[in-house]
């Protein structure tokens, strides 16, 4: 059986949380359909189920690579060419612990960013059928579903009071 | 917020993206005058490198003069972004909306070009290898890190970086809108960019989260860049003005200083060059003048401060060198002039509500300020130099020469000319936090008053 993405656009958050609830009492699985919009509104405005991340993670992963590349940085370079400066020690901590700070932060911002597009799914390639008009207002509730389903899922689309419904097959 | 009007998503794509999908009558003609700027900056920077140092105003012992000075000055204008974005977003400042992105490409930009002064003012660039990156495998030289002219780029590179991940996450909704109202290339181009964003729940929590999480981890590294910048002075023992303990917080609080009002200059360029009249309004101006009373006081008195260490240790060359800063001609004129553009003249101003509503008075104060701020480093970095000392043997007063000062103008093209080109293929104003405010904002009747409302989650 072949899958289709089916979209239906609503002018109001309201008939777009009716649609959700449609697709729900119709027997789809919460997982397959996603409300699109062009603005970020409040968690759980259209009644779905609110996503669980574990961004928080990465940054931590990051500062400890980071902690350690750098303390390998500092003290190596400075231990296989061991010029004395100054009268400081070859291993002067605290301009160790500057490297040490700043390859910290670095490393935790560059994971936090690749978390941020992992835990967002992005990059996104996916041909799930899609409309313009959601980033002017429109509001998109977007369902993977098979064929067969098709016109259940419309009529569920459509008892919410849809604008226009879109599908493409995949 | 009383000044708020309310829009719907069509009025706000049209009204923030005209400049990206049509192009002013003024934007050629100024990038035209700009690019002339920076090519001639460029061409000037060549000739510099080709003749060498000796085209300066630089020499012994004034090694450092108007290109470390104008490198501190951007490392300052660059606090703008994190200052602005990071503090206000943490605090959930409903006014930051329209001043954010503004604010972090200040940021990006800024600090792309002070990244320049220290290689241009090297004489010869090339040679910044030897210690900047550890590249030499066969003889084993490392970079110094005990020398804080090694943090410096460690810091800056660690802030440029942090800064342009920041941007670019907050842009990617931005760029979908983009991607959904273009045609052709461009379309494909701004695809490509916008990573398949589709605007579901999941992707804009993860961009809440993201804000505030890339907020809370830039902060620390906005103020570590430039207390690290303070160090190149403050641990130099032999150069009286240089060594002074408060010199971290008093550079970063002068940086936020020189930083919002660099922001403050840009969001009166917006408005007046874009008409953005709905999304940056007086309320935002009269916030931001608030801010930066409490910030210029604190810089204020970070600045007295430091002077009166200087005095208390009684110290024969320090209060000498202080008095030539303040009472020795021309020094005492770029004292008297720091002192009023960077404090007296704007703090006065802005402690009246028409003055800080009013725009273009902002816009003039704003600039005051950081011309302040530029003679309050060039007043830090050169006079200790150029002071006579014991066993210096070779002195003499420092005046930059015409290739120093072209560079510097050439600084202030570039940084223009990258924001306006910036500013013609992506949205200075980030379109999904003004439809947010949309969104999170209402009005709710006290009375007979009308009031707005704001909510948060």
């Amino acid at each position: 059986m072949s899958k289709i993405s089916i979209l239906g656009l609503y002018d109001n958050p309201d008939s777009a949380a009716d649609a959700l609830d449609a697709l729900s009492e119709a027997g789809f699985d919460s997982n397959n359909f996603d409300v699109l919009t062009g603005t970020p509104y409040p968690e759980g405005a259209f009644g779905e189920h609110v996503p669980q991340h574990r961004l928080f993670r990465f940054p931590l992963f990051g500062a400890i690579v980071g902690l350690t590349l750098s303390v390998f940085l500092t003290s190596t370079t400075q231990i296989v060419y061991p010029l004395i400066t100054g009268g400081k020690p070859i291993l002067s901590i605290f301009a160790m612990l500057v490297i040490m700070y700043e390859m910290t932060m670095l490393s935790a911002v560059i994971t936090t960013v690749i978390g941020i597009l992992f835990e967002s799914r992005l990059p996104n390639i996916s041909m799930n059928v899609y409309d313009t008009r959601i980033t002017e207002g429109l509001i998109g509730v977007s369902l993977v579903c098979t064929s067969d389903k098709k016109e259940t899922a419309e009529r569920a689309l459509n008892s919410a009071g849809s604008m226009e419904i879109k599908s493409s097959g995949r | 917020m009383q000044q708020r009007r309310q829009l719907d998503e069509k009025q706000i794509n049209r009204e923030l993206l005209n400049g990206n999908l049509e192009t002013p009558k003024w934007y050629y003609p100024v990038m035209g005058v700009l690019g002339v700027g920076v090519l001639i900056g460029f061409a000037t920077i060549l000739y510099m490198f080709n003749r060498g140092l000796g085209v300066t105003g630089l020499a012994r012992p004034v090694y450092w003069g108007l290109f470390i000075t104008t490198f501190v000055f951007w490392v300052g204008i660059s606090h703008a972004g994190i200052m602005i974005s990071a503090i206000l977003r943490l605090t959930q400042a409903e006014w930051r909306r329209p001043v954010t992105r503004a604010a972090e490409l200040l940021t990006v930009f800024s600090l792309l070009t002070a990244l320049f002064f220290p290689l241009v003012h090297a004489g010869r660039p090339w040679r910044i290898a030897y210690w900047l990156i550890p590249y030499d495998w066969a003889r084993g030289i490392w970079p110094n890190v005990r020398s804080p002219l090694f943090w410096d780029p460690i810091a800056i590179g660690t802030y440029l970086t942090g800064s342009t991940l920041f941007l670019f996450v907050a842009l990617i909704p931005d760029l979908a809108i983009l991607r959904d109202r273009t045609t052709g290339i461009k379309k494909t181009i701004y695809s490509m960019l916008a990573l398949g964003w589709r605007g579901n729940p999941r992707q804009w929590q993860l961009q809440v989260v993201a804000g505030v999480l890339l907020s809370a981890l830039m902060l620390p590294i906005f103020v570590s860049v430039h207390s690290i910048v303070s160090w190149d002075f403050a641990v130099t023992p032999a150069v009286e003005g240089w060594h002074s303990t408060i010199f971290a917080p008093y550079f970063v609080i002068g940086a936020v200083h020189s930083g919002v009002s660099a922001v403050v200059t840009m969001m009166c360029l917006m408005r007046w060059l874009w008409k953005w009249n709905n999304y940056i309004r007086p309320e935002h101006f009269d916030a931001l003048a608030r801010l930066l009373i409490i910030v210029a006081t604190a810089w204020l008195a970070f600045t007295f401060l430091e002077l009166i260490f200087s005095l208390y240790g009684r110290d024969a060359p320090e209060i000498a060198l202080r008095e030539l800063q303040m009472f020795t001609w021309p020094w005492n004129l770029i004292f008297i002039t720091f002192l009023l553009t960077g404090y007296i003249i704007p703090v006065g101003c802005w402690l009246f509500k028409r003055c800080r509503n009013n725009i273009a008075v902002m816009f003039w104060t704003s600039i005051l300020v950081n011309v302040g701020m530029w003679l309050e480093r060039f007043l830090i970095i050169v006079p200790g130099l150029s002071r006579k000392q014991v066993f210096v043997y070779t002195w003499e007063g420092y005046w930059p020469s015409p290739v120093e000062w072209i560079i510097l103008v050439w600084s202030f093209a570039w940084v223009s000319f990258l924001m306006l080109l910036f500013a013609k293929f992506f949205p200075l104003v980030p379109l999904f936090e003004a439809k947010e405010s949309q969104v999170f904002t209402t009005e709710m009747k006290v009375g007979r008053a009308t009031v707005p409302m704001v909510i948060r989650e």
